[in-house]
């Protein structure tokens, strides 16, 4: 979280305590808090206030985003359209739904090419079939990195009658917010927020509707009342972030630049993702015949805190569905995600530091399997 | 490559129940020093292999004939009936490719950095 955001943080603790729908001077008080940072998004996003509410979570904006379309939509259909590589709270929601119809059509997965990038011509004919009620491209891959071709992907939506979920969570605070979008959820975290705090953007012309009784929180949106503090802070870390952004964008996308080039040097590598039109802050490598488990826990000895995308590193022994849609080796993976820069100071030392250990890392990695001379 | 490919037996490499990178190093264990146009079959059970085989055939010019899913009835048959859980008893499934091994690389002399034989990422 970025200094200032937590700063607001605790100062907000004390000052947005009281119920905002009531009308003694804390509520309204409370209230004036909320709009403000409403507000704050509004103008970010440059959509109206009453369109943009918070939710307790990025993927719970996207859940919601998802549930009211589908629910808007019933009387035409059930039918979704999700790229293969959205978050898991797009996919696992659709297959959920899909799974409990009994009908396997009913969520169609579009596939990506080896750079992540959607094939709007498998999205459209996925999108014409009738009864099709949604559509859900992300703005880039917080993996991978590549961007959607949102605005061709939205006018072609358009064009059927299809509206588009668009997953920012990724994107926003890093790169220009998406102007391509019927539905658009963002996550606090990915701009300095805290976390605990989503943005659910709903704007007026589409048809949405959230399921189940109506509700009086967030414009109808949500039933969980937002805890005024953390959209305070997270207002606040986008004010900042979003005035520092074009330098953000210039120092990280210098950073990532050389450690792609790092890691292209290394013998056996897939760098996943596009090497241009993608976010400035993350990057994603595989090697072959390294073990993803092995390579973080190495790296972490030498004081690196690095995700991985591998099947041995997560809970369910699968491997990253990204990965998988692209056709890129998913054993061996590392994936980096460049902090904001008021986060850390020293990102530039630790980098070079990075970059020059990492051949040896992996080669430690790649000896202890018996596999340096495959 | 040739026709004639079929004189060659077929190797089978059973890497079920091994977790990623595992299977690939089985596989390219044996590619390593097999002809090219040697058929090798690969057990694997891991859910990575599906993806990372493929890619593996790519990056070193094999061919990826056949990719096929097993599921597995008799997990105990080969326990010679006596008790105990058989080793390997998740395998409730697994898979099952047929690789083509094409021309070899030039040895390309051990680790090294290797940079020729560093794919593109594609």
């Amino acid at each position: 979280m970025l200094p200032a955001a937590r700063a607001t943080l605790m100062a907000a603790l004390d000052a947005g305590w009281a119920d905002p729908r009531r009308l003694y001077t804390e509520g309204r008080g409370a209230r004036a808090l909320l709009d403000q940072a409403r507000e704050v998004f509004a103008q970010g996003l440059g959509v109206r206030p009453a369109e943009v509410s918070f939710l307790p979570s990025g993927p719970a904006a996207l859940r919601t985003g998802l549930e009211g379309l589908r629910h808007a939509g019933r009387r035409r259909g059930a039918r979704m359209a999700a790229t293969a590589v959205e978050h898991s709270a797009i996919l696992v929601t659709g297959r959920y739904h899909a799974a409990a119809a009994q009908d396997p059509s009913l969520f169609a997965e579009v596939p990506v090419d080896r750079l992540g990038r959607v094939d709007l011509s498998a999205l459209e004919q996925a999108v014409v079939v009738p009864g099709t009620v949604l559509a859900a491209v992300q703005s880039a891959n917080g993996e991978i990195g590549t961007r959607q071709p949102l605005e061709r992907a939205h006018a072609l939506c358009r064009t059927h009658g299809v509206p588009l979920l668009v997953d920012a969570m990724a994107s926003l605070g890093r790169d220009a917010p998406p102007r391509h979008f019927d539905v658009l959820a963002g996550d606090a975290r990915s701009w300095g927020g805290p976390s605990g705090l989503g943005v659910l953007v709903v704007p007026e012309r589409t048809r949405w509707r959230r399921p189940g009784p109506a509700s009086e929180v967030e414009n109808g949106r949500t039933d969980v009342e937002p805890m005024i503090a953390l959209a305070l802070a997270a207002a606040e870390a986008w004010r900042q972030t979003e005035a520092n952004r074009t330098e953000q964008i210039a120092s990280s996308s210098a950073i990532i630049r050389r450690l792609r080039a790092a890691a292209g040097n290394l013998s056996d590598v897939n760098v996943v993702g596009d090497p241009l039109d993608r976010l400035p802050h993350v990057l994603t490598f595989s090697l072959l015949y390294v073990d993803g488990e092995a390579l973080v826990i190495e790296l972490d000895r030498r004081g690196f805190a690095l995700g991985s995308g591998s099947a041995c590193t997560s809970s369910t022994l699968e491997p990253s569905h990204v990965l998988a849609a692209t056709g890129m080796l998913t054993h061996g993976n590392v994936r980096v995600t460049l902090p904001l820069d008021p986060i850390a100071p020293t990102l530039d030392d630790d980098v070079n530091r990075f970059i020059a250990e990492l051949p040896d890392a992996v080669a430690a990695v790649r000896a202890h399997l018996g596999a340096s001379d495959l | 490559m040739n026709p004639d490919s079929e004189r060659v037996d077929p190797i089978e490499v059973d890497a079920r129940g091994l977790r990623c990178p595992l299977p690939v190093i089985r596989l390219a264990q044996a590619a390593r020093d097999a002809p090219a146009g040697t058929c090798i079959v690969v057990l694997a059970s891991d859910p990575a292999a599906r993806y990372d085989i493929a890619a593996w055939c790519r990056m070193r010019d094999h061919e990826l004939r056949e990719l096929t899913e097993v599921s597995e009835m008799t997990a105990v048959s080969d326990s010679s009936g006596k008790n105990g859980p058989p080793a390997q008893s998740d395998h409730l499934g697994y898979l099952r490719f047929v690789v083509l091994v094409g021309p070899q690389q030039s040895k390309a002399g051990g680790t090294g950095s290797g940079s020729e034989r560093s794919s593109r990422a594609m």
